[in-house]
């Protein structure tokens, strides 16, 4: 009988914990679950929270976002995106990027500030450099 | 007739520019390995996910969820990934005129992802719904605030339908405007992480043992949709600046190559006027000497 469990916490962008463990428990859907090795093969949901992970005799706290887990006999891996109050992110996020399409909708086709400043900025340099060209071409006639 | 410092100020002047792009070049050249890595560091995350899909969707059995009910309706949410910043070859042009031509109608609302989108929408009057930002090397919690804005669009019934427009990354010379449907869901396909090649719906495996469900196949499989669709939406911005950067790289490349032809020619220019130059001179001298007369 396998006394470890493989735990594998992943996220879209990176793989965040990879051990050998003796027993995990983890805030299930239905509660919280303590699994140790050879547990049945389970699919659940994880609710955002703490996993408390045993490994070598000492307990270890890992944070997660709201996702999944599989649990085989010998392995758990758990599918989250790592981020426990996400909702308030991202609706502060929506917000910022519905007021930023206001703004851009209210200046309509016109051009926002920045890029006027550019303009301005690019316009007089080109206004500069013809004056210069026509200084030089009027000195070479003289 | 320019004088040989003019040409001479000239050629510094190209030789600066020429430095510049190069230094361009190489950046966007890293960025590029950048968006890879992370697409491809998405791995773990979707060979999981492909799993779980495929054990819930053999067990769900007739399964049935708001997001792959298709509605009627048409009213259309459009999620426009662009740039940025130019300076990147034609790829945004490109994709917008795809998008302009064959997706946006009266009933479509713009969701912008990119700075050239969302300046485009607002300048043809489309309505621009959103218009979010993402980073040089997009993070998950910028794709999951966009996926989250279309979903919640398409929960309250706002639109009957959902796509993402984006620059689909074939390899580093070429790369394809491209319209993906992202809701309603017509078929759960495995999701893929990494931006190289034509994208290969992998196949779900499932079945290999028998899996109790917490709460149940069909519970599991509805909660994993949202993250279903939020993985998509990373993918397809990190694939989204792939694309973005080997465009760049490629044109700046050809700005330092044409930077380069034209010191050539302006060096050849100039080489040409010094010897003329120095012709004229000793025709002067003996000119003078033969005037002065022995």
């Amino acid at each position: 009988m396998a006394d470890t469990l493989k735990l594998e916490i992943v996220t879209p962008e990176t793989t965040i914990y990879s051990e050998d463990v003796e027993m995990v428990t983890l805030p299930g859907s239905e509660g919280e679950a303590g699994i140790y090795p050879n547990h049945v093969p389970l699919m659940t949901r994880v609710q955002a929270g703490e996993i408390i992970v045993n490994r070598g005799g000492t307990e270890e706290v890992v944070a997660i976002g709201e996702g999944f887990a599989e649990i085989t006999g010998d392995h758990i891996a758990i599918l989250t995106d790592n981020a426990a109050n996400s909702a308030d992110i991202d609706e502060a996020a929506a917000e910022e990027a519905k007021a930023k399409a206001e703004q851009r909708l209210e200046e309509g086709g016109d051009i926002s500030e920045e890029e006027a400043k550019a303009l301005t900025k690019a316009l007089t340099q080109a206004t500069l450099y013809s004056q210069a060209q026509i200084k030089a071409k009027r000195r070479k006639r003289g | 007739m320019p004088s040989t410092r003019d040409i001479r100020r000239r050629i510094v002047s190209v030789k600066k520019t020429a430095q510049i792009t190069s230094a361009m070049e190489k950046v966007a050249q890293a960025k590029m390995g950048r968006a890879q890595q992370a697409a491809i560091a998405g791995r773990p995350y979707a060979e999981l996910m492909n799993r779980v899909l495929g054990e819930v969707v053999t067990h769900a059995g007739d399964f049935d969820h708001p997001f792959m009910k298709a509605r009627g309706g048409e009213n259309r949410a459009l999620i426009l990934v662009t740039t940025d910043k130019g300076m990147c070859g034609s790829i945004n042009s490109n994709l917008l005129r795809k998008v302009s031509d064959e997706f946006v109608t009266d009933h479509t609302r713009v969701i912008a992802a990119g700075r050239k989108g969302a300046q485009h929408a607002s300048r043809v009057g489309w309505d621009l719904t959103a218009d979010f930002s993402y980073s040089d090397t997009p993070v998950f919690a910028e794709a999951r605030a966009i996926a989250r804005m279309a979903v919640e669009l398409f929960e309250n019934a706002e639109v009957d339908h959902v796509d993402i427009a984006f620059t689909n990354f074939i390899n580093t010379l070429s790369q394809k405007p491209e319209v993906q449907t992202l809701l309603p869901i017509t078929e759960i396909k495995g999701v893929q992480a990494g931006v190289e090649g034509e994208e290969m719906a992998s196949e779900l495996s499932g079945g290999t043992a028998e899996f109790l469900f917490e709460p149940s196949a069909g519970g599991v499989l509805g909660a994993l949709l949202p993250h279903y669709i939020n993985f998509q939406v990373h993918q397809i911005l990190l694939e989204a600046k792939a694309s973005e950067f080997s465009s760049k790289m490629v044109a700046m490349k050809n700005a330092t190559d044409n930077a380069n032809d034209l010191i050539k020619d302006l060096t050849l220019e100039f080489n040409k006027m010094r010897q003329a130059a120095i012709t004229n001179e000793l025709l002067e001298i003996t000119s003078a000497q033969m005037a002065l007369g022995n």
